[in-house]
C-alpha cells in the first residue's frame, strides 16, 4: 500500500530520547528531570534547615537565605512536583483509557522540552550570580525594579513563562486525549479514578495558567520596559499582583493535589482488593473541589485589607471545600474497611497519606477563619500547613504512585525492603520536621526570616525540625538507591505484577510495546481488567482485528523550539536584542517547518508486532 | 488513525476537517486552547479595568480616542470574520478557489485593521501616551497590543495556509488547519468587540 511506503528515520540511543514523541518515554524524561529538580529543591531545603538549627546561626547570610527560600518554593512547585505528576500522567493515562498515545504526541514532546528549558533557565541563575530572592510569590513592590534590581527576578519571570507554556500544552493535550481517545466502551463513568483526577487537573491547568502568564508578562514589562502595572508612584496597583498571582495560585494547589487523590484512590482500591467505595461521589467531589478552587483565592490575602465582607465570603467558600474533601477521605476509609489489605510500599504511602492529609486539611480550615488568620499569617503555622498538604499529600501520593507503577514504567519491581525503609524514614522525618512547626508558628516565629534570637522558646523545636529534614533527605536517598538496585536486577516482570491490578494498564506487558495495545480493548465495565479476570479471562476482549498500527514520527523540532525560547529569554534579559530576535526566529521557524512538512508517520505491521517492538 | 483514512483523498467527505481522528483532535484541542486564551484576555481586561482611571499627567481616554476611526477598524474586523465564515462554507462545498479568495479577503481586511492600529498607536505616542506614561497607558498597550499581536499572527498563519492549499490542495490534512484558523479568527474578533466596548466606549463615557 502506498500509504505504508513512507520510511521514517528511527533513532537510537541519545537521539532517540531527544526526538521521542512516545508518551511512555516522555513520562520517563519528566520523571528524570523532575526528580533532579526535586533533589536540587531538597538540597535547598536542607540548607535552609541547617541555617535555622540554632539561634543567630551564620551558616548562610540573610541574602542567601532569601534566595534559598525563593528557589526552594519555586523549584519544588513548578519544576519538581508538577513534572513528576506529568511523569505519572504520561506513563499511565493513555494505558488506562486504552489508547495508543496521547492526542498530540508532538505537543507532548514540546511540553516537556519547554518545561525543561524553563527549569534550566531558572536554575542557571545560581551560576549567573543573580538569583531570584523575592519569595516564590514574587510580591511587588519587593519584586519590582525598585527593590529587586539586577536580573534575579527576571530569571524567575522568564523561567516560569517558558515552563508555563509546557504546562499549558500538557493540560490541553490530556483533556483532548481523555475526551477523544478512550477505548470503545470506556464511558466517562467507567474511567479509572486517576484518569478522572487528571482530566479535572488538566481543566484547572487550562483555566488557571493563562492568569499566571499575564501576571508574569505584566511584571516583566514593569521590570524590562518601565511599564507601570505595579508601580504605585505612577498609578499602578500592588494589590493587583496579589490578586493575579492567587487567582492562578489557588487553583494551582488543586492542580497539585487532585492527581495525588487519584493515585491514592487507585492504590487503596488495588491493595484492599476492593472496588473503590463511592466511585461516583468521588468523581463529583473531584469536580466540586476544582470548581470551588477558583473562588477562594483571596483567603491568601485576608491581611491585605479587603474588608470584612470579602474576608467573610472567602472564608466561608474556603471552609466549603472541606466537605467534598471529607467525602474523599471517608471513601478511602470505607474502601479499606473490610478489604484484604496488603501493606506494600505503595500502599504504605497511600495509607500514610490519609491521616497526614487530614491534618493538613484541619489546619486549612483553621486558616480559613479570617480573624484567626491574622494571628497565623506569615508564621511557621502556615509553613507547616502547606507542607502537610503538599509534602504529606502530593509527595506521598507521588511516592505511592511511583512504587505502584514503577514495574509498568520500567519493567522492574522496586525492592520492597528498601521501599518500606523509604516510607518509614520519610514519613517519620516529615512529621518531625513539620508537626513541630505548627507550634513554632503559634508562639510567634515568623516565616521567611533568616535567623532568630535565643531565649524565645524557638531553639529546641527548630533543632528537632532540622533533624527531621535530614531524615527526609535520607529517605529520598534510600529511594534513589532503590532505583539503582532495581535497575541492576534483570528479572522480567509480569504484566500484572501486583496480581490485583484493576485497570487496563495491567492487561498489557511491562513495559508496554511502543504501540501499547496490539488491538484496542473493549471495555465492558468499571474496573475493566479486574472484572475480566473475575470472569476467568486472561486478556481483554479486542475491539478491532489485528492490523498495521500507525505511529507518529519522532522529531527534533520540540527541542530546537525550546532552545530558541531559552535564548530569546536570555537575550531580552540582558538587552541583547539580536540574540532575542534570533531565538524567536528559531522557534517560529520550527513552527513554520512543522506546519509545512506533513508528518505521515509510519506503520508497524502485524508481523513486526509478533516480534515484539519494545519501547 | 488507521491506514484507510488515507484513501479518503480523491473523494472528500462533506466535512473533511472532521474526517480523521487527527482532525477531530485538532479541533477539540484548539477549542480548549481558546478556552485558555479567554482566560488570558479576561485577566488582561481585569488589569485594564483596575488601572484605567490612573492616567496621571498623561492624556485621558476621553481626549485620546477617536471613535470614528476605531469604529471603522471594528467594522473591518467584523467583515473579515464574515469572510472567513464564507471560506469555511466554501471548504464544506469543496470549492477550493472560492475558499482561497475568501481567505485572501480575510487577511487583506486583517492587514488593514493592523494598519489602522499602527497609525492609531503612532498618533497616541506623538500625543504623549506611551507605555511608560501611566498605569492606564501600560495596561492599554498591553491589552490592545496583545490583541494586535494575535491579529498579526493570524494574518501570517492564514497566509501560510493559503500557500499550503496551493501546494497540497484541500485534503483531510489541510482542511482541519483551515477550520481551526477560522475559529481562531472569530475568537480574535470577539475579543475586539469587548475591547471596543470596554476600552473605547467606556473610555469615552468615563
Amino acid at each position: 500500500m502506498a500509504a505504508h511506503a513512507h520510511t521514517v528515520k528511527r533513532y537510537r540511543g541519545l537521539m532517540d530520547w531527544l526526538t521521542t514523541v512516545d508518551h511512555k518515554k516522555i513520562g520517563i524524561l519528566y520523571l528524570i528531570a523532575g526528580g533532579l529538580f526535586f533533589l536540587v529543591g531538597g538540597l535547598e531545603a536542607v540548607l535552609i534547615r541547617i541555617q535555622l538549627i540554632k539561634p543567630m546561626n551564620d551558616f548562610v547570610g540573610a541574602d542567601t537565605f532569601n534566595q534559598l527560600i525563593t528557589m526552594h518554593g519555586t523549584t519544588m512547585i513548578f519544576l519538581a512536583a508538577m513534572p513528576m505528576l506529568f511523569a505519572l500522567m504520561n506513563a499511565v493515562i493513555p494505558l488506562q483509557i486504552g489508547a495508543r498515545d496521547v492526542a498530540f504526541p508532538f505537543l507532548n514532546s514540546l511540553g516537556f522540552w519547554t518545561f525543561f528549558a524553563g527549569g534550566v533557565l531558572l536554575n542557571i541563575s545560581w551560576f549567573a550570580g543573580d538569583i531570584p530572592d523575592a519569595g516564590w510569590t514574587s510580591y511587588v513592590p519587593l519584586a519590582g525594579p525598585m527593590y529587586a534590581g539586577g536580573h534575579g527576578v527576571d530569571y524567575y519571570l522568564m523561567g516560569l513563562q517558558i515552563a508555563g507554556i509546557g504546562t499549558l500544552l500538557g493540560g490541553i493535550n490530556f483533556m483532548a486525549t481523555i475526551i477523544n481517545m478512550r477505548a470503545p466502551g470506556m464511558s466517562f463513568m467507567r474511567m479509572p479514578m486517576f484518569t478522572w483526577t487528571i482530566f479535572i487537573t488538566s481543566a484547572l491547568i487550562v483555566f488557571a495558567f493563562p492568569v499566571l502568564t499575564v501576571g508574569l508578562v505584566a511584571l516583566t514589562f514593569d521590570r524590562l520596559f518601565q511599564a507601570n502595572f505595579f508601580e504605585t508612584g505612577n498609578g499602578g496597583n500592588a494589590v493587583l499582583w496579589e490578586h493575579i498571582f492567587w487567582v492562578f495560585g489557588h487553583p494551582e494547589v488543586y492542580i497539585l493535589i487532585l492527581p495525588a487523590f487519584g493515585v491514592i484512590s487507585e492504590v487503596v482500591s488495588t491493595f484492599s482488593r476492593k472496588r473503590l467505595f463511592g466511585y461516583s461521589s468521588m468523581v463529583f467531589a473531584t469536580v466540586l473541589i476544582a470548581f470551588l478552587g477558583f473562588m477562594v483565592w483571596a483567603h491568601h490575602m485576608f491581611t491585605t485589607g479587603l474588608g470584612p465582607v470579602a474576608n467573610g465570603l472567602f472564608s466561608i467558600a474556603t471552609m466549603l471545600i472541606a466537605v467534598p474533601t471529607g467525602v474523599k477521605i471517608f471513601n478511602w476509609l470505607f474502601t479499606l474497611w473490610g478489604g484484604s489489605i496488603s501493606f506494600t510500599s505503595a500502599s504504605l504511602f497511600a495509607i500514610g497519606f490519609i491521616p497526614t492529609f487530614v491534618m493538613g486539611g484541619v489546619t486549612g480550615v483553621m486558616l480559613a477563619v479570617a480573624p484567626a488568620d491574622f494571628q497565623y499569617h506569615d508564621t511557621y503555622f502556615v509553613v507547616a500547613h502547606f507542607h502537610y498538604v503538599i509534602v504529606g499529600g502530593l509527595i506521598f501520593g507521588i511516592f505511592s504512585g511511583l512504587h505502584y507503577w514503577w514495574p509498568k514504567m520500567f519493567g522492574r519491581v522496586l525492592n520492597e525492603k528498601l521501599g518500606k525503609a523509604t516510607f518509614w524514614t520519610f514519613f517519620i522525618g516529615f512529621h518531625m520536621t513539620f508537626f513541630i512547626q505548627h507550634f513554632l508558628g503559634l508562639i510567634g516565629m515568623p516565616r521567611r526570616v533568616w535567623t532568630y534570637l535565643p531565649g524565645q522558646g524557638f531553639d529546641t523545636m527548630n533543632a528537632v525540625s532540622t533533624v527531621g529534614a535530614f531524615l527526609m533527605g535520607i529517605g529520598t536517598i534510600i529511594f534513589v538507591v532503590n532505583v539503582i538496585v532495581s535497575a541492576a536486577n534483570k528479572k522480567p516482570v509480569a504484566d500484572d505484577p501486583w496480581e490485583d491490578g484493576r485497570s487496563l494498564e495491567w492487561s498489557i506487558p511491562s513495559p508496554p510495546p511502543e504501540y501499547n495495545f496490539k488491538q484496542l480493548p473493549l471495555v465492558r465495565s468499571y474496573d475493566a481488567w479486574w472484572n475480566e479476570k473475575q470472569k476467568g479471562n486472561t486478556e481483554m476482549p479486542p475491539a478491532e482485528p489485528v492490523g498495521p498500527i500507525h505511529m507518529p514520527s519522532p522529531s527534533i523540532l520540540p527541542l530546537i523550539m525550546s532552545i530558541g525560547l531559552f535564548a530569546a529569554a536570555l537575550g531580552f534579559m540582558y538587552d541583547h536584542l539580536i540574540i532575542a530576535i534570533a531565538g524567536l526566529v528559531v522557534t517560529f521557524g520550527s513552527m513554520f517547518c512543522r506546519s509545512v512538512f506533513d508528518d505521515h508517520g509510519f506503520h508497524i505491521e502485524p508481523e513486526e508486532q509478533e516480534k515484539g517492538v519494545h519501547a | 488513525m488507521s491506514a484507510h483514512d488515507h484513501h479518503l483523498d480523491g473523494h472528500l467527505p462533506h466535512e473533511p476537517e472532521k474526517a480523521t481522528l487527527e482532525g477531530r483532535n485538532k479541533i477539540l484541542g484548539f477549542w480548549l486552547f481558546l478556552g485558555a486564551e479567554t482566560v488570558l484576555f479576561g485577566t488582561l481586561f481585569a488589569a485594564f479595568i483596575a488601572l484605567r482611571h490612573q492616567t496621571l499627567d498623561g492624556p485621558t481616554p476621553d481626549h485620546l480616542f477617536e471613535l470614528p476611526m476605531v469604529f471603522a477598524a471594528t467594522m473591518i474586523l467584523l467583515v473579515s470574520s464574515l469572510a472567513s465564515v464564507f471560506a469555511v462554507q466554501a471548504l464544506h462545498q469543496h470549492k477550493v478557489k472560492a475558499m482561497i479568495v475568501w481567505l485572501i479577503i480575510t487577511i487583506l481586511l486583517g492587514l488593514s485593521f493592523l494598519g489602522l492600529e499602527i497609525y492609531e498607536f503612532n498618533t497616541y505616542v506623538s500625543e504623549g501616551h506611551k507605555l511608560t506614561t501611566s498605569a492606564f497607558s501600560s495596561s492599554f498597550y498591553t491589552l490592545v497590543g496583545f490583541h494586535g499581536a494575535h491579529v498579526a499572527f493570524g494574518v501570517l498563519w492564514i497566509g501560510l495556509l493559503i500557500a499550503q492549499i496551493f501546494k497540497k490542495g484541500l485534503t483531510v490534512v489541510t482542511a482541519p488547519k483551515i477550520y481551526v484558523s477560522a475559529i481562531y479568527w472569530h475568537f480574535i474578533d470577539v475579543v475586539w468587540v469587548f475591547i471596543f466596548t470596554v476600552v473605547y466606549l467606556m473610555g469615552k463615557v468615563g
